[in-house]
């Protein structure tokens, strides 16, 4: 696959394999990259895209395999080193210093010095070179904490410049980005691609990658599974390898049959988001709410569940009515799971026991007394049913892979036997065997179990990834700019019509 | 890859080699603890060796080793409360001070009045209610340390101010308290109480009545409330949301746990035990209302806390930990008294055990995880 002019290709990895203990990250990758071309490496998320790029970005070392820069080879040693030699990493989580400002962020780490003394005047050209370079107006003076997550990603993409970048791995970048800061986003890239720099385009939005790239490279469960030119192939093919097997079979599915009415919340109206919400849900439904970043989803459960305050509208939970404290839903039968695992949704120094057991600690032992033998049994019960992958259930939260975090956290609802089940993004970050088994358990709750008394639940599941929701779910609705669009039947929607209507180019009806 | 990636090899239970089950060994918490007593034994033996013709091991020596961490200890399992729910109280000092004097001022109140032949008469009541009055000074004493704690707590939660600062500021306003209720002077009440007894030496006493306590009553109410303290966090809802919070408060607040609650009720238990500790050090400095007795006492309580296992960034920490680290900065320094070491000496020494104790615990978690 030598490139067609003859030159050597801008990036190449060859058989390159990563281990963490008994976990294969990657085994076996080959990327390459042209230059001045925009290459999207794509894959389902666990596929091993990011352990690829912190290869790359010299954040780890390899077990194996090669790497080359324009022919010569390339083996850094830290991520200051491969920034010297031209490979600059755009994180998707940010990773600017707040508190300096655009010039110290933009030169962290290169800054202009004359002995021990930082030149302020030769950083701040420099910087205001970088951002010039770029067509974007900010000042080099500004507190980076003062700026847009727009503006904050030019700032990143001006530091990856500021060092003359040969190769520019961007990570999900749109993924905290509104409409309008992508479309700048994108204008920059052409503007790189023009200017001779590579560009390795890390995302699992196929609309995009269609769009900004030239060609793709897929991995799945760490190897490279596919590739060529973008515009000579469809979104379906590249999802088909994406995910290794027909979507459909990912999805169970199980016959609805639906019971009473067990949330229903009208004309609710958060401090900031949602606007507007109103939707009912029955037991034994999956409602799906769909949307872009940003557009109230994740506000809207936590205005739900009594996270954040209502400004107007009204909730009834079963029998209650009004606003609530997590608490106290809690106790209504309501359950929620948090979109963001680490920060809010488990207490990684904790047990597996305790994070399960943690919002219903009663009947485990003597009334306010919670029997360690009593919490590992009722752990285990749920290790046993949804296949927990762990030594024990004192074994602490924090040492699990992602997707057996996740059960965790879904496994305390199911433990805690709420009614409603509030999933925010729940198979985020997860691999896709782990998805599959994620989303049995989903339908499995939402249907109930007659012959062992298990009663149907009613799942709201906020989701990003337009699939999942299709196959999962009974029922979609739309949330676009804080508003929530009318729930309809899963079978009248596509991806195409969600996709516009998140978009607010459709009027939902 | 997100931190989770470098997982453990999903097993079973059956761990099968042995590095396998050394690991597992290594994090037990029994094993856990065995390393803070081995420490302390290494302390202990250090002194015992080098201090001249065994002093150091004498009944004398080790009883005064007890009266002496005793209040340190106290105090450290309120401390290890708060810390374990990630955060401070640099107030506890303070507190005993306050304590200290408070119940000091009780024992002394005093009505004086003008007889008809023109002098005056001081009636003490101590005097007239000597049953009543040494009981109510106890109350007041721990009350006021309740009290001062939910001050703490409050703030806390109240004002969302973080508790380093706010402990900070109640610092200095305890103190102030203290000493403006005695009125910047020693309170020496007018007679001694049983209050004054509770850390007397009980096996190398005269008195065998008092032998037979085998331990002074102040150390025999911090081994009560040490025991009840660990059931307290080990097996109470209230104790698991503490080390939830600690953890990631976050989550105890997306799971129904009463964050403001729970954080209110650490302060206020943590007063309670500084309160206790406010007892023996009325007793352990003679029965004197001392307004500026315990300064800097929170150092010495958090380095116990440390020192034990807990961890300033929260969700870690145990009672078991912090009585031996108690111990460990008593004997450090009063053995280094006896060794003659200068008094910078001593005091660089505690630094640098703190220092090191911090460490090794990283080390050894790393290689747990």
């Amino acid at each position: 696959m030598a490139s067609a002019t003859g030159t050597p290709p801008r990036l190449l990895m060859e058989g390159i394999e990563k281990r963490f203990g008994a976990t294969t990250a990657l085994r076996g990758v080959r990327l390459e990259v042209r230059p001045g071309e925009v290459h999207a490496l794509v894959g389902e998320n666990g596929a091993g895209k990011s352990t690829l790029m912190k290869v790359l970005s010299g954040a780890l070392i390899a077990d194996a395999g090669r790497m080359e820069l324009d022919g010569r080879p390339y083996r850094p040693s830290n991520p200051l080193d491969a920034r010297r030699h031209g490979v600059a990493m755009i994180y998707q989580e940010l990773s600017l210093a707040p508190h300096l400002s655009v010039a110290e962020n933009i030169l962290l780490g290169v800054e202009p010095h004359r002995g021990p003394w930082v030149s302020r005047r030769r950083m701040r050209a420099e910087a205001s070179a970088a951002l010039r370079q770029l067509g974007v107006d900010i000042s080099p003076e500004v507190e980076v904490r003062r700026l847009s997550p727009g503006e904050r990603q030019m700032v990143e993409i001006a530091r990856a410049l500021a060092v003359q970048a040969r190769v520019v791995v961007l990570d999900e970048p749109t993924s905290s980005l509104s409409g309008k800061d992508s479309e700048k986003l994108f204008a920059l890239i052409r503007r790189m691609k023009s200017q001779g720099i590579s560009v390795v385009y890390i995302s699992h939005f196929l609309e995009e990658v269609q769009e900004i790239s030239d060609r793709f490279t897929v991995l799945r469960d760490g190897e490279t599974v596919g590739g060529g030119e973008t515009a000579r192939t469809r979104p379906r093919e590249i999802a088909a390898m994406m995910v290794g097997r027909e979507v459909a079979e990912l999805y169970p599915s199980a016959e609805p049959r639906f019971g009473e009415v067990l949330l229903d919340v009208q004309g609710l109206a958060g401090r900031k988001k949602p606007q507007s919400a109103s939707l009912a849900l029955r037991r034994g439904e999956i409602l799906g709410i769909a949307g872009l970043v940003g557009a109230g989803r994740t506000e809207l459960l936590r205005t739900i569940f009594g996270l954040d305050s209502i400004r107007s509208g009204r909730i009834r939970v079963g029998a209650y009515l009004g606003a609530a404290s997590p608490r106290q839903r809690w106790r209504q039968g309501m359950g929620l799971l948090s979109e963001d695992r680490k920060k809010e949704g488990l207490a990684p120094g904790l047990s597996i026991a305790d994070n399960l057991t943690l919002p219903k600690l009663e009947n485990l032992g003597p009334p306010g007394v919670v029997l360690p033998s009593r919490q590992a049994a009722a752990c285990r019960r749920w290790i046993d049913a949804l296949a927990i992958k762990c030594r024990s259930p004192w074994q602490s939260v924090g040492t699990l892979s992602g997707g057996t975090q996740q059960k965790v956290a879904l496994a305390r609802l199911l433990y805690a036997d709420v009614d409603i089940l509030l999933l925010d993004e729940p198979t985020r970050g997860i691999d896709v065997g782990s998805k599959a088994q994620i989303y049995r358990m989903i339908v499995d709750a939402a249907q109930g179990d007659p012959a062992t008394g298990k009663r149907a639940k009613g799942v709201l599941l906020v989701s990003s990834y337009l699939p999942e929701l299709l196959g999962v779910c009974h029922s979609i609705a739309v949330m676009c700019r804080g508003v929530l669009g009318p729930p309809r039947a899963a079978s009248e929607w596509t991806e195409h019509r969600l996709m516009l209507a998140a978009t607010g180019q459709e009027e939902p009806q | 890859m997100t931190t989770s990636s470098p997982n453990h090899p999903t097993l079973p239970a059956m761990p099968g080699s042995w590095s396998d089950r050394v690991k597992l060994l290594r994090q037990s918490p029994w094993v856990h603890s065995l390393g803070r007593f081995l420490a302390l034994a290494v302390v202990f033996g250090f002194f015992a060796f080098w201090v001249e013709g065994g002093k150091f091991y004498s009944p004398r020596n080790l009883e005064n080793i007890l009266r002496q961490s005793a209040v340190y200890a106290t105090a450290s399992l309120g401390m290890t409360m708060i810390i374990i729910s990630a955060g401070i109280d640099l107030s506890v000092g303070s507190m005993i001070a306050l304590t200290v004097v408070t119940v000091a001022w009780v024992l002394d109140l005093h009505v004086t009045t003008a007889t008809a032949a023109g002098a005056t008469e001081t009636v003490y009541l101590a005097e007239e209610y000597p049953l009543l009055i040494p009981w109510l000074a106890l109350l007041a004493g721990v009350l006021v340390s309740v009290l001062a704690g939910l001050c703490n707590g409050a703030a806390v939660v109240g004002l969302r101010v973080v508790p380093f600062i706010v402990t900070l500021g109640t610092m200095g306003i305890f103190r102030g308290l203290a000493k403006g209720l005695a009125d910047e002077k020693d309170i020496y009440p007018h007679k001694d109480t049983w209050l004054t007894q509770l850390m007397d030496p009980t096996l190398t006493s005269q008195d065998p009545t008092w032998r037979m306590w085998i331990l002074p009553p102040g150390v025999w109410i911090l081994i009560v409330a040490a025991v009840a303290a660990a059931m307290f966090l080990r097996y109470t809802r209230p104790g698991r949301y503490m080390y939830a919070i600690g953890s990631n408060e976050e989550t105890a607040r997306l799971c129904g746990v009463p964050v403001a609650r729970i954080k209110i009720l650490t302060y206020a238990l943590a007063g309670l035990f500084a309160g206790l500790a406010g007892l023996m050090q009325f007793s352990f400095i003679g029965g004197i209302g001392q307004p500026t007795s315990a300064v800097s006492y929170e150092l010495f309580i958090i380095a116990a806390v440390v020192i034990g296992g807990g961890s300033l960034m929260g969700g870690q920490g145990s009672i078991l930990g912090s009585v031996i680290g108690a111990l460990i900065i008593t004997i450090l320094y009063m053995g280094g008294q006896q060794m003659g070491w200068p008094k910078w000496v001593q005091e660089a020494v505690i630094g640098l055990i703190i220092i090191l104790a911090v460490v090794i615990d990283r080390l050894r978690q790393r290689e747990a995880a």
